[in-house]
């Protein structure tokens, strides 16, 4: 029950000691028919901020960029194969990457549920 | 995208309607356009390809050059050939400067007591200062400020247009006639910017909601905005001003030679007529090809095309996901030494070489109205 958001529209689903990433529904709403999806490999190290892969919807390529520091321990092949994977199902089916976290004190600094929230909601 | 902050935007006859059915507005030259509608580019762009779509394109320019010898008089301007054009005849042709690049591409119909012509919204300023400057005393230019233009575009749009106006079914292909759909007077031209069969339309802007909505109420028919527009027209191999060609490309480059005819190759009398019939005799130094990537990422304008040794040969003009054909889709320039069909090229994408290969600019086939 600890799922954290970024303002760059990403959601983290820490268990443990790993998160489950992946791009909100506001930001597949945002980007539109997603084709294209690129992601990093299993065992690339990330710091907090890196680019971790590129979104691609028929209009425009986007940068995701790491949440938290870590190391990538698995990613999702069914998204590759199948990009509308983050239209049809962003915060379940869709998710990029699981990443094992190098510092747990990053995560106080994203917004909960409620905060990301308001943030979308102050955006219009 | 050109986008003019600095100055508000214009706003099109039909806006209240885009609002209500959804669309996502845009600053595009200069007007606040509709770029997507609740369905979505892909949505729209598909249902284009099977059914028929309605796109407002009233930003472009409608311009009457009005006198007998306006054809005579754009021929000093454009290289393409309006004095053989026969009355309710379209042709595409380019103003070109006198480096024989291109200032705008147009569409040009022949009416008789006067040509009509179709410039893209973001020269159109620019092209009617040209004309004004350059066309002479030989004919008037009318410039229909009152009237929007909607491209119906779609293998049904035929069957849809003929249910108001019968006459539409049986239009040639680039050919033109003055229809009435329901109570309004339409200027139509059997064309368009999709590689599908449609019209455009040209109607009094006091009539283009009703008539908008006429043509909504058809089953076959949802609008589109300018996002599926822009991904039909890459599947065609159509150019897009400002990305494709521009004042740094000529016609020969661009692959748009079978747009000037015999005569005119031979008799020039146009801006940069020696140039264009210097490339037609030795061959451009680079040409617009298709590239097509072989893996799915989408190669975007402004990536650079290498050979297989990292030289960079060339550049993407234009380049996105095609919808229709399930994979990316690109158009750009190479060395015409890299021009052949089939060649093997690469693409840079965020730093990563993706290997290509040189094809048709024409992705999708014509469904063009063939009679």
């Amino acid at each position: 029950m600890s799922i954290k958001f970024t303002n760059d529209h990403e959601w983290v689903d820490v268990d443990g000691d790993t998160a489950t990433v992946g791009i909100t529904n506001y930001a597949q709403e945002q980007l539109g028919d997603i084709v294209f999806v690129e992601l990093p490999d299993v065992g690339d190290t990330m710091d907090q901020g890196d680019e971790t892969g590129v979104i691609e919807s028929v209009k425009a390529a986007s940068e995701v960029y790491a949440p938290v520091s870590g190391e990538i321990t698995e990613i999702n092949g069914d998204l590759t194969d199948d990009p509308a994977l983050a239209n049809s199902s962003a915060e379940a089916d869709g998710w990029m990457y699981k990443i094992k976290l190098s510092d747990t004190g990053q995560l106080d600094d994203l917004m909960d549920k409620g905060a990301y929230d308001t943030y979308v909601g102050e955006l219009g | 995208m050109s986008t003019q902050s600095e100055s508000p935007l214009k706003q099109v006859a039909l806006d209240a309607l885009h609002r209500e059915y959804g669309a996502k507005m845009v600053p595009f030259a200069g007007y606040d356009m509709p770029v997507q509608y609740p369905a979505g580019v892909m949505a729209e762009h598909n249902h284009t390809r099977s059914q028929a779509s309605l796109f407002d394109v009233s930003h472009m320019g409608q311009v009457h050059l009005i006198g007998s010898k306006a054809a005579e008089a754009l021929e000093k301007l454009v290289p393409g050939d309006i004095t053989a054009l026969k009355a309710g005849k379209t042709r595409y042709t380019m103003f070109t400067n006198d480096k024989g690049c291109i200032l705008d591409d147009l569409m040009v119909t022949q009416q008789g007591d006067y040509l009509y012509l179709v410039i893209n919204a973001a020269c159109k300023e620019a092209d009617i200062a040209h004309m004004k400057a350059n066309l002479g005393s030989e004919c008037e230019m009318k410039i229909l400020e009152d009237r929007s233009l909607l491209a119906l575009q779609g293998p049904k749009a035929a069957e849809v247009l003929s249910r108001f106006a019968n006459p539409a079914r049986h239009m040639g292909f680039m050919s033109a006639a003055k229809l009435h759909i329901g109570e309004f007077e339409c200027f139509i031209t059997r064309s368009g910017y999709s590689g599908e069969d449609g019209y455009e339309i040209s109607v009094p802007d006091d009539g283009a909601e009703d008539l908008a909505r006429l043509l909504l109420d058809e089953d076959e028919v949802e609008f589109a905005g300018l996002g599926a527009r822009d991904s039909l027209r890459l599947e065609a191999g159509l150019c897009l001003y400002g990305s494709d060609i521009d004042d740094t490309t000529t016609p020969i480059e661009a692959d748009l030679k079978w747009t000037i005819s015999k005569r005119r190759r031979e008799q020039g009398g146009f801006p940069g007529a020696d140039i264009i019939q210097q490339q037609i005799a030795e061959g451009p130094p680079r040409l617009r090809v298709g590239i097509k990537p072989e893996g799915r990422a989408p190669a975007r304008a402004h990536t650079e095309i290498t050979d297989n040794i990292g030289t960079v040969i060339g550049e993407i003009t234009s380049g996105g996901f095609g919808p229709t054909l399930g994979a990316p889709v690109a158009m750009g320039y190479v060395d015409s030494a890299f021009a052949a069909h089939g060649t093997d090229v690469s693409l840079l994408v965020r730093g990563k070489s993706l290997p290509a290969k040189v094809t048709s600019t024409i992705f999708v086939k014509h469904n063009y109205y063939s009679g």
